[in-house]
């Protein structure tokens, strides 16, 4: 790509390649997002490739198969999208690209069998706007996620990509641009909720030589992929925001600091940011402007901890990462003690959004206190996993059973997990709660960065509680010991419950360690660690006192507390459980009802998820 | 356990700046080049960035994607992220742990396989998930993560 020199040069470019986007007849995207990747989609995208090649509707004659980042349905993946039209193709397998190319691509016919089917209406549906599961989202941060190639900057700019820098640095003065970030209301979306535009002004105010911007795309809450998917799907509305937040805060070094469990994040927020150098747009005197501004990426090293802006940039400078005390402030001290500005990847990725339509248009989505959208990722025992964006505001009812399609056949909604290790379980009588920042946090959970995982009545909440203890145990620095023996001590305390060896006592010495654990720690991740044993707590209770006090763990997680047996009544004798048990301990004869024999059942539950008709149970 | 031919070393530092910033991206580099953190390697590695060999080993033990022992030829990571922990994640461990008669964190003897939990990999909508030497496989079975793991193919449906 040439340099850009100019924001005509840009505009420029850009009616080109709309010129030449507009010549091509079809479109076959391809989706390679972490959901469909762990599908196989790559396979598909080297099938459809080969079939249009072979049946002569490849490049040369304006048909073009582009492969994506996430589009957000994970759960219906490998999905295909065949634009014009949002023809879209679901559960696809590498075999089906033979009839697509020929049917759909060549021809202008649909595969039936291919299209989703919507379980409302047992209809088939035509187009993806048609589905609830994209109807009812609003898509700002990841709008583009999922239409272009993220390997491909000309893919960027033909949507839009980059217009906003040039509107900011030509039209806008430092200083505005600030002021327009701070009227937005825009919340960092990385878990804290803080004001950004205050943030950057008081990284404007602090005194010091060089300013810093960082990208936070550490994403370590396990079950969060959204900037994962951001990073994949389109680098360039990072990098853009990075570059308008760097001119506003008058920044000429930022990093892009990335976890190494997530090698395509780091490999195209690399690819992105070095062609972006080529097009100057990033560099020396971007656009021709007197602005100069460039990116490094930074690989993390699989520490959850450095997901804490302080520890974050102690990893950055090379260091362990551990984090400091809170009161020097990293917008004054940050990396390499220099004022710094630190913002998750969801929230740069809003900005060029928010720079480009404006304050009313941002503010008339979401609530009062949190404008604006939430990208969120949607797992667990739902239907419909994916990745999902809404307005704030919107009910945690709505995201698992309007967009989330509820819960599978026969199971019954429990709890919904948000905020990662650091937030809590949010029980049916909260479904009604409106997700921002504020509602979730006052109901003794939080938003976090976005991973909603939703669980049914098989998951155990004290084994939930220990799963995120044991979790933070590994992922302690260490250099605090609140954090450091509190955690270990509290993840005792819980492995005795789900052992059967606690008395009642273990709960008030939980409560009573949680408090000083919250009190005394250093960082966030210290102080915030008790909240998920907290939260099962105060609303699963009764579940703890089984364990302790029936010594029977209700949901059939915790083996040593659980006891499997096959209702009479309900077994239909098909057989399938004897064929799932790895250690032949069910017997039973077709169509019969079918037994465990307690000393060799090893509490698998392999039995239990094969049956269709939920025979095995927990033995009272 | 024999020296590791450390001429490729050069080449990685000759990559990175010498600073204490390129410690870390080093480490990678060396991580990824021979599958651990060979010990021989910290006295270059902590000149060229300027920190001292107890900071290359502090660095090297903190983060949880070095190793200081070399790692198997085939990489098996179970992800125990929180929707694949409540989607079975825990079964597929138990399996690989009983088939493979390996601890999570541990190296076969003839140092072919490792097996290990990694905290996330982002595949979440597709739980439980099993990373094979940086290939995502979702939605796997008790009944068929050995096979996956050996190398075989999954159940028709998953091709």
């Amino acid at each position: 790509m040439q340099r850009l020199t100019s924001p005509d040069a840009l505009e420029k470019l850009r009616a080109e390649l709309a010129g030449k986007r507009q010549a091509i007849k079809k479109t076959v995207f391809v989706c390679c997002g972490p959901g469909c990747l762990a599908n196989g989609s790559r396979k598909i995208a080297d099938a459809i490739g080969l079939q249009m090649e072979k049946q002569k509707v490849d490049a040369s004659v304006g048909y073009r198969r582009c492969t994506t980042g996430c589009h957000g349905f994970c759960e219906q993946g490998p999905l295909v999208i065949v634009q014009p039209g949002d023809i879209f193709y679901c559960k696809v397998k590498p075999s089906d690209a033979a009839t697509i190319v020929e049917r759909t691509v060549k021809g202008d016919e649909l595969v039936e069998r291919l299209l989703y089917l919507d379980p409302g209406t047992k209809q088939r549906c035509k187009a993806f706007t048609e589905i609830p599961f994209y109807a009812k989202q609003t898509r700002v941060a990841l709008a583009r996620i999922g239409t272009l190639d993220p390997t491909d900057l000309g893919n960027a700019i033909a949507s839009g990509g980059y217009a906003s820098l040039a509107k900011a640095l030509f039209t806008m003065k430092p200083d505005q641009v600030i002021d327009l970030v701070d009227r937005s209301g825009l919340r960092g979306k990385g878990g804290g909720g803080f004001l950004t535009g205050r943030k950057w002004r008081s990284c404007v105010k602090a005194p010091g030589d060089r300013r810093y911007v960082i990208c936070n795309g550490d994403e370590g809450d396990p079950g969060a992929f959204m900037d994962r998917a951001t990073m994949e799907g389109d680098p360039h509305c990072v990098i853009e925001g990075m570059i308008i937040g760097a001119y506003a805060v008058g920044s000429h070094e930022g990093y892009v600091y990335v976890r190494e469990e997530y090698p395509l994040a780091v490999e195209y927020m690399q690819l992105g940011v070095d062609e972006a150098r080529k097009a100057g747009l990033l560099g020396d005197n971007i656009l021709g402007s007197d602005f100069s501004f460039d990116i490094k990426i930074s690989r993390g090293g699989g520490a959850f901890v450095c997901g804490e802006s302080s520890a974050l940039m102690r990893s950055v400078e090379g260091k362990v990462g551990e984090p400091r005390a809170k009161y020097i402030h990293s917008v004054e001290r940050g990396l390499w003690d220099q004022p710094t500005v630190l913002n998750n990847v969801e929230t740069w990725a809003t900005v060029p959004v928010i720079v480009q339509k404006g304050v009313d248009w941002f503010r008339s989505m979401g609530t009062k206190g949190s404008p604006g959208t939430k990208a969120f990722s949607l797992s667990g025992q739902v239907r419909n996993t994916g990745l999902i964006e809404v307005p704030m505001g919107v009910t945690l009812r709505e995201v698992i059973f309007g967009i989330g399609g509820g819960l599978f056949k026969r199971r019954t909604f429990k709890a919904v997990q948000t905020g990662g290790p650091s937030g809590g379980c949010l029980p049916e009588d909260k479904l009604d709660l409106a997700v921002d920042f504020d509602e979730l946090t006052r109901a003794g959970s939080m938003m976090g960065s976005g991973g909603m995982i939703v669980m049914d009545d098989r998951a155990c909440m004290v084994d939930v509680a220990r799963y995120f203890t044991a979790f933070l145990v590994d992922e302690s620095c260490g250099k605090c010991v609140p954090c450091r023996e509190g955690t270990k001590q509290l993840l005792a305390l819980l492995t005795d419950i789900t052992h059967g060896n606690a008395t009642e006592d273990h709960l008030a010495r939980i409560e009573a360690l949680a408090a000083t654990i919250m009190q005394a720690s250093l960082c966030a991740l210290g102080k915030s660690a008790p909240n998920p044993v907290l939260s099962t707590l105060k609303q699963f209770r009764q579940e703890y006192l089984s364990h302790i006090e029936k010594k029977r763990c209700p949901a059939g997680v915790c083996k040593p507390l659980t006891r499997f047996v096959i209702d009479e009544e309900t077994c239909t004798g098909c057989g399938l459980c004897l064929k799932a048990c790895p250690v032949d301990a069910i017997r039973g004869e077709k169509k019969k009802p079918h037994t465990i024999e307690p000393s060799k059942c090893i509490t698998c539950a392999a039995c239990r998820e094969v049956c269709p008709v939920d025979a095995v149970e927990v033995a009272s | 356990m024999k020296t590791p031919d450390l001429t490729k070393l050069d080449t990685i530092l000759e990559r990175h700046e010498a600073a204490e910033r390129s410690l870390i991206q080093v480490l990678q580099d060396v991580q990824k080049e021979y599958r651990y953190l060979p010990r021989e390697a910290f006295e270059k590695v902590g000149r060229h960035c300027g920190v001292s060999v107890a900071r290359v080993y502090s660095t090297a033990t903190f983060y949880k994607a070095f190793s200081l022992v070399p790692q198997g030829e085939k990489l098996v990571r179970v992800c125990a992220g929180t929707a694949c922990h409540v989607r079975g994640a825990g079964l597929l461990l138990d399996e690989l742990e009983r088939a493979l008669s390996l601890e999570p964190g541990k190296t076969s003897p003839d140092g072919k396989i490792t097996l290990k939990t990694v905290n996330c990999v982002g595949a979440c909508a597709m739980a439980p998930c099993v990373m094979i030497d940086g290939e995502a496989h979702g939605n796997v079975k008790p009944g068929e993560v050995v096979t996956l793991v050996k190398g075989g193919r999954r159940d028709a449906a998953a091709d």
